[in-house]
C-alpha cells in the first residue's frame, strides 16, 4: 500500500463571481521514502494541492471531492484533533520564504520546543536537547548558541536550515516542500537542496517537492507530476519526463530552459499565458497555446493514457509517438 | 539577566536616551509615581487620620503668602488637611485607578479582539457591532448612569467604601472597545502572514496559535494605546470625581480635590483647586508625551533622526 494516496481530489473556491475550481481530478500516490516532484507555472494549483493534502485549504476554499489517504486513513474525514496528530507530526511542510515562516518574536528554540511538545510527552529540557541535535543535523554551527537566537539574527540560508530542522523534529514520514529554495540566492539554493535530499534519504522520509524549477526536480526527485490549470497533464519518472516529455506543455517547459538555447538566441517560450482558473477553456485547458491542437482538443477533455505512474493527458500523444 | 543585557543594547533604549522630551517626561512621571506611592513615608501629614486634622487650620494659604503657615507648604483645604500630603495621597489613588482600569480594559479588549480577528465571520461581526454600540455611548455617560444608579440604590455609605472598585470597573468596562479594535486590526494583518500557516501546519491548537504566536506580534500597538489609555482613565476618574461621582471626600483623588476646592475658588481660596489641577495636568501630559514618543519609536515607518 502506498504511504500517501490522493484520489480524484477536487478543491473549489466559492467567490462572488462564481465558483473557481483550483484542483480538478488530481490523483497521485507516494511510497515510503519516495521523492516526488510537482511542477507547474504559478497558479497551476501546486500550492493548493500541498495545503489540501494537510486539509488546510485556506478559506473560503474547500475540498469538494476526492480522498486523501494517508496510511489508509482519509484525512478529509478526520476531526480537527485527529488531524493535529498528523499535521506537523507525520506530515510536515516547508515553505518558500524562511523570512516569513518563523515567528519573528520568538527564539528558534522556543518555536522548536513548542512544536515538539505539541506532539510528544517530553520535558522542556529533553525537547531542547533534541532540538539542538536536529539543528546540528542540518549543519548549523554551534547550535547550542543559535537555539536562543531570534530569526532575524540568522541569515536566509541559515533560517531555511532551521525550518528544515523543525520539519524533521518529529521524524515525519512525509515532508512537503513548497518551493523551498525560491527565496534564497543561487549558491545557497544548491546547498539547501543537497541537505534536504541527504536528510530525506538518510531518514527514509518521503518528499513532495513543489517547484517550477525543472533543474531542481531532475536533481532531487525520482518521479514527477506536471500540472496545468489545476489538472495533472503528465506523470512519469523524472528522467523520462526530462529526456522525452510526451505532453506538449511539458515539452514546451523543457524547451524553454535557458540551457536549450544557444547564447544570443531568444528563449523558446510557450506563446500565451496560462488561463485564469475562472475561465478554463473547454476541452483540453492547454489547447489555446498548443501548437499540435486539432479541433477535437476544443471539445474533449483528454483522458489519461498509459500506466498509473507514466500517464499523460493529451489527445495527440499516440500520433506523436507513432511519428517518432 | 539576559533580557536586561539585551535591553541595554536595544535600539529602544538608545533612542530613548537620544530624545530629551522622552527622558524628561519619563523622569517626571517616575518622580510622581515614586513620590505618590511612598506618600505614607514622605508626606508630612496623614490626610486619612482624623487625629492629625485640625479644623482650626482650615483654609490656610500657601506658606509664601502673608497669612501662610510654615507647617503647610501649599496651604490647607477647607477641612484643614495639608494640601501637599493630600495631593500625594490623591495622586496615588488616581494612578492606581488608572492602571487597574487599563488592566481590566486590556484583558477584556485583547481577549475579545483576538477572538474576533482570528475567527472572523459571525463572531467577528457580533463582537465588533457590540464594540460600536458601546463606543456610541460616551464613557462618561455610561459611568455617570452606572455610578449614580449604584449610589442611589445602595446608599452613599456603601458606595464610599466601594468607590475605588466601582471606578475601576466602570472605566475598565466602558473602554474595552478601544483595545478590541486595535488588537483585531493587527490580528487581521498578522494572521495572513506565512508563519501562521507554518504553525497551523505544525499542528498547534488554535488557542496556542492565537495567544503564543499572534498576540506577541501585536504588542507594539497595544503598548502605545495602553499609555494613552492610562492618561484617559486618569482623566475620566478626575472628571467623575469632579462631578461628585468618584472618590469620596474622606479619601480624595486629584479629581475630588479639585472639586472640593472649586466651591471656594470664588471666595479667594484658589490654592485648593489650582495645585491638584496643575498636578493632574502634568501627570496626564507626561504620560501622553511618552505615549506619542513610543508610537513613533515602535513604528518602523517613522524612523526619524
Amino acid at each position: 500500500m502506498a504511504l500517501l494516496e490522493v484520489k480524484n481530489l477536487e478543491v473549489k473556491f466559492p467567490l462572488r463571481q462564481g465558483e473557481l475550481t483550483a484542483l480538478r481530478d488530481v490523483s497521485f500516490s507516494l511510497d515510503r521514502g519516495e521523492r516526488l516532484g510537482i511542477v507547474g507555472e504559478s497558479g497551476a494549483g501546486k500550492s493548493v494541492a500541498a495545503f489540501a493534502i494537510l486539509n488546510l485549504v485556506s478559506r473560503p476554499g474547500y475540498i469538494s471531492g476526492g480522498k486523501i489517504l494517508f496510511e489508509g486513513r482519509d484525512l478529509a474525514g478526520l476531526s480537527r484533533s485527529e488531524l493535529r496528530t498528523i499535521r506537523g507530526n507525520r506530515i510536515n511542510m516547508i515553505f518558500q520564504d524562511p523570512m516569513m515562516t518563523l515567528n519573528p518574536v520568538l527564539t528558534i528554540g522556543t518555536q522548536m520546543i513548542e512544536c515538539l511538545r505539541a506532539h510528544r510527552r517530553i520535558t522542556p529540557a529533553a525537547a531542547r536537547q533534541l532540538a539542538i541535535e536536529k539543528l546540528r543535523a542540518v549543519s548549523i554551527p554551534s547550535p547550542e548558541a543559535r537555539i536562543d537566537q531570534y530569526p532575524h539574527e540568522l541569515s536566509g540560508g541559515m533560517r531555511q536550515r532551521v525550518v528544515i530542522a523543525i520539519a524533521l523534529l518529529t521524524d515525519p514520514s512525509v515532508i512537503i516542500a513548497d518551493e523551498p529554495t525560491t527565496a534564497l540566492d543561487v549558491t545557497i539554493q544548491a546547498e539547501i537542496m543537497e541537505l534536504l535530499l541527504e536528510l530525506c534519504e538518510h531518514n527514509n522520509v518521503a518528499l513532495i517537492l513543489i517547484t517550477h524549477d525543472l533543474g531542481v526536480v531532475s536533481q532531487v526527485t525520482q518521479r514527477a507530476i506536471v500540472m496545468y490549470a489545476g489538472r495533472i497533464v503528465e506523470e512519469g519518472a523524472t528522467r523520462r519526463i526530462i529526456d522525452s516529455a510526451r505532453h506538449p506543455y511539458t515539452q514546451g517547459l523543457i524547451n524553454a530552459l535557458p540551457e536549450r538555447t544557444r547564447p544570443g538566441q531568444r528563449l523558446n517560450q510557450i506563446p500565451g499565458v496560462m488561463p485564469s482558473l475562472m475561465d478554463i477553456p473547454q476541452g483540453c485547458a492547454f489547447h489555446p497555446r498548443c501548437q499540435l491542437r486539432i479541433d477535437a482538443c476544443q471539445q474533449q477533455l483528454p483522458a489519461y493514457s498509459g500506466s498509473e505512474h507514466a500517464r499523460v493527458a493529451c489527445l495527440r500523444v499516440d500520433e506523436q509517438e507513432r511519428a517518432q | 539577566m539576559r533580557y536586561w543585557r539585551l535591553f541595554r543594547k536595544s535600539a529602544f533604549l538608545y533612542r530613548f536616551r537620544k530624545d530629551k522630551v522622552a527622558v524628561a517626561s519619563f523622569s517626571v512621571l517616575m518622580l510622581l509615581v515614586v513620590m505618590s506611592f511612598s506618600a505614607p513615608l514622605i508626606a508630612p501629614y496623614d490626610p486619612y487620620d482624623p487625629v492629625q486634622i485640625d479644623i482650626m487650620d482650615s483654609d490656610i494659604p500657601p506658606s509664601w503668602q502673608a497669612e501662610g503657615d510654615t507647617r503647610f507648604a501649599l496651604g490647607t483645604d477647607a477641612q484643614g488637611r495639608d494640601m501637599w500630603s493630600t495631593m500625594l495621597y490623591g495622586t496615588r489613588l488616581s494612578i492606581t485607578i488608572g492602571l487597574f482600569a487599563v488592566l481590566l480594559q486590556s484583558l477584556l479588549g485583547i481577549a475579545l479582539g483576538l477572538v474576533a480577528g482570528y475567527f472572523g465571520g459571525r463572531i467577528d461581526s457580533f463582537l465588533m457591532r457590540l464594540a460600536d454600540i458601546q463606543l456610541s455611548f460616551s464613557t462618561l455617560m455610561v459611568a455617570i448612569v452606572v455610578l449614580a444608579v449604584f449610589q442611589a440604590s445602595f446608599g452613599t455609605e456603601l458606595y464610599n467604601e466601594l468607590a475605588l472598585f466601582m471606578l475601576i470597573l466602570v472605566i475598565g468596562i466602558a473602554e474595552w472597545p478601544q483595545y478590541a479594535r486595535t488588537v483585531r486590526a493587527s490580528v487581521l494583518a498578522e494572521k495572513r502572514k506565512e508563519y501562521v500557516d507554518a504553525v497551523r501546519v505544525i499542528g498547534l491548537n488554535r488557542r496556542r496559535i492565537m495567544f503564543r504566536h499572534i498576540l506577541p506580534n501585536t504588542l507594539s500597538p497595544i503598548l502605545v494605546i495602553s499609555t494613552v489609555q492610562v492618561a484617559n482613565a486618569i482623566m475620566s476618574e478626575a472628571a467623575l470625581s469632579f462631578l461628585g461621582l468618584g472618590m469620596p471626600v474622606n479619601q480624595p483623588s486629584l479629581g475630588s480635590l479639585i472639586n472640593s476646592g472649586f466651591e471656594f475658588i470664588l471666595s479667594g481660596s484658589w490654592w485648593i483647586t489650582t495645585f491638584p489641577a496643575l498636578l493632574l495636568v502634568v501627570l496626564v501630559l507626561v504620560i501622553n508625551l511618552l505615549g506619542d514618543w513610543m508610537r513613533d519609536v515602535l513604528n518602523p515607518k517613522l524612523y526619524k533622526e
